[in-house]
């Protein structure tokens, strides 16, 4: 809800002081006509209090019910309503008071078209200016709700970004480049062509355009040489795959994460040698790609389970498909298993 | 001649940094190490005054390595891309070094260190940088403790209560009591609140342990846990328990 032109202070402050303008405004009107100062100045006091009362209700009602057509049609019916019931209230409560004041009955009765005009414009004033004042903070908050949403937007295209670009892997590659300039140039010039034919997979890819097995396995190729690169004897891979699995087509970015993930954990959790084997195969429509890393089951917690920086692919199997079963992660001695299952697509491109 | 020592897992990494300590003959690398495990026998046997550490190794980070050694040398910090540590080095590390470095850049810390390297506050510079450090998410899951020669990595859930002890906090676990020189405070401000409540003030105790809690003497109570030890709850420890057991 818009907040209420009532609601800062200062606008309370001008509304108070609009009141007693005009309380005052005709008191001194109804002095010049020669009514008594004492019902002068109830009738004033009356009128308008009555007026602020109603406007206050008015400006409240505004902020609960706008109508989105016709606005100042209903805001024409609605003022002269208001100000015919004022003008009724006014008449009647008037009337008995100073029932006893013939001069002044006589008065209020000729006076009271024009009080009726003198309200309907008032409200009528104060109707556009907080129904103008209420649209102005919707517009406010919806552009708000905008901003917000476009930076929601841009927060997730740059984590998508820097996901893509892997910075710890970039610069350890970096690195290990500078760290070969020297000693063994061939080879840091292997790396370069590497990284960059990596980098520029990374950035080809779409989140929608699915790929080939074969095209995901070579991808990862560059990625497990680079890495091999850098730590040396202690890490060697090996994949495998059946006949039929390299044309299968599969999310891009899934199996990614599954590697390095296995990388990390089979680098950083035994101090050993440390194999990581990828097999691949079809049968009839599931594609199935197991990823195998040692791992030590006193140290890793179990209690993450799946987890293991593997939620986000999760995630995204569940979108993809609306699947749960799809990833599931088992420890066996000190082997981690991650198993991966995509179901086939006729068209490949079940998104488009 | 100044001893050091050099820890990192990456091979390249390693030999980047003898490269560029070349044109220092007065620093000399007594001994490479591959993890954390190496490296803490190694700073023993060796007693160097500078080590260049990796901060991602297998089993024990970096920060993990150095809480084990009683009075640390000079660090100089070698990491790739770690945020939380970078803010932790800004103030209290010798130095420390983004990969991929220059030589430039190197031989600015190495210069750093030769400053500092005559006053006595450079070795105990990295105390403070520990505890300042904020912890990485390692650290919130795993306590690291030497035993005998041993390292002992203990899971965070694994613990069933700690005892202060002196300087140090004796961790009971299941296979029994392991002791790290931290204080209480460290321990409280580490593990999660709502699993681990100070009962007393030199015992806190992991919740999912508790069986039952009995009334001890006038004011006092015990918790009673699964394996049948009974832990002393004090009355302001009492009121934190039910707190977190919401009862």
């Amino acid at each position: 809800m818009a907040t209420s032109p009532l609601a800062p202070f200062r606008n309370r402050l001008i509304f108070a002081a609009c009141w007693l303008l005009w309380i005052a405004v005709q008191y001194q009107t109804l002095l010049e006509f020669q009514i008594d100062p004492a019902i002068a100045l109830t009738d004033a006091c009356l009128s308008n209090t009555l007026l602020a009362a109603m406007l206050a209700l008015t400006i409240y009602i505004l902020g609960l019910y706008r109508p989105q057509k016709k606005k100042y049609l209903f805001l024409l019916v609605w003022c002269l309503a208001l100000s015919g019931l004022w003008a009724v209230i006014v008449k009647i409560s008037l009337a008995n008071l100073f029932d006893d004041q013939p001069d002044y009955l006589l008065f209020l009765a000729k006076s009271m078209p024009i009080r009726f005009d003198i309200t309907f414009l008032v409200a009528g004033c104060a109707a556009i200016t907080s129904m103008l004042w209420y649209s102005q903070e919707e517009q406010k908050q919806q552009e708000s709700r905008k901003r917000y949403a476009e930076k929601l937007e841009r927060d997730a295209e740059l984590y998508k970004l820097r996901q893509q670009l892997q910075p710890h892997f970039l610069f350890n590659s970096l690195n290990s480049i500078s760290a070969l300039t020297v000693s063994q140039p061939e080879q840091a010039r292997k790396m370069i062509q590497r990284l960059s034919e990596f980098l520029r997979g990374a950035l080809k890819k779409e989140d929608q355009q699915w790929v080939t097995l074969a095209d995901e396995l070579q991808h990862l190729q560059l990625y497990l040489e680079m890495e091999q690169m850098r730590f040396g004897h202690r890490l060697s891979t090996e994949i495998v795959h059946d006949e039929k699995s390299p044309a299968f087509l599969l999310p891009p970015m899934l199996l990614q994460p599954l590697v390095e993930n296995a990388i990390k954990f089979g680098l950083y959790d035994t101090t050993d040698h440390a194999v990581i084997r990828i097999k691949a195969s079809v049968d009839r429509d599931l594609l199935t790609i197991s990823v195998e890393n040692p791992f030590d089951p006193a140290t890793a917690s179990p209690k993450q389970g799946a987890g293991f920086g593997l939620s986000s692919v999760q995630r995204r199997l569940y979108l993809l498909f609306a699947r749960n079963d799809l990833l599931s992660a088992s420890a066996e001695n000190n082997t981690f298993l991650t198993i991966l299952k995509i179901p086939r697509h006729d068209q490949g491109h079940p998104d488009r | 001649m100044i001893k050091a020592i050099l820890i990192d897992d990456e091979p390249l990494s390693r030999s980047l940094i003898k490269e560029y300590l070349e044109r220092y003959p007065e620093i000399r690398i007594v001994q490479e190490c591959q993890d954390g495990f190496e490296g803490v026998k190694a700073i023993m046997q060796h007693q160097p005054r500078l080590i260049f550490l990796d901060i991602q190794m297998p089993k024990i980070n970096g920060f993990e390595m150095l809480e084990l050694i009683e009075r640390p040398p000079a660090v100089i910090f070698i990491t790739a891309f770690d945020e939380y540590a970078i803010r932790a080095f800004e103030q209290n590390a010798v130095d420390y070094l983004l990969k991929p470095f220059s030589q430039e850049r190197f031989a600015k810390a190495i210069e750093k260190f030769m400053e500092h390297s005559g006053d006595p506050l450079s070795a105990t510079a990295t105390q403070p940088l520990l505890s300042a450090a904020a912890l990485s998410p390692q650290q919130r899951e795993r306590i690291v403790v030497k035993t005998g020669g041993k390292i002992k990595i203990i899971r965070v859930e694994d613990i069933h209560y700690l005892e202060a002890a002196d300087d140090y906090v004796k961790i009971y676990t299941k296979e029994g009591s392991f002791l790290k020189n931290r204080t209480m405070a460290y321990f409280e401000d580490l593990l999660e609140k709502d699993q681990y409540v100070r009962t007393h003030r030199s015992f806190m105790v992991n919740i999912q342990q508790i069986t039952r809690i009995e009334p001890y003497e006038k004011e006092g109570r015990l918790a009673v846990l699964k394996t049948g030890e009974k832990i002393p709850v004090s009355k302001s420890g009492y009121a934190r328990l039910r707190e977190v057991l919401d009862v």
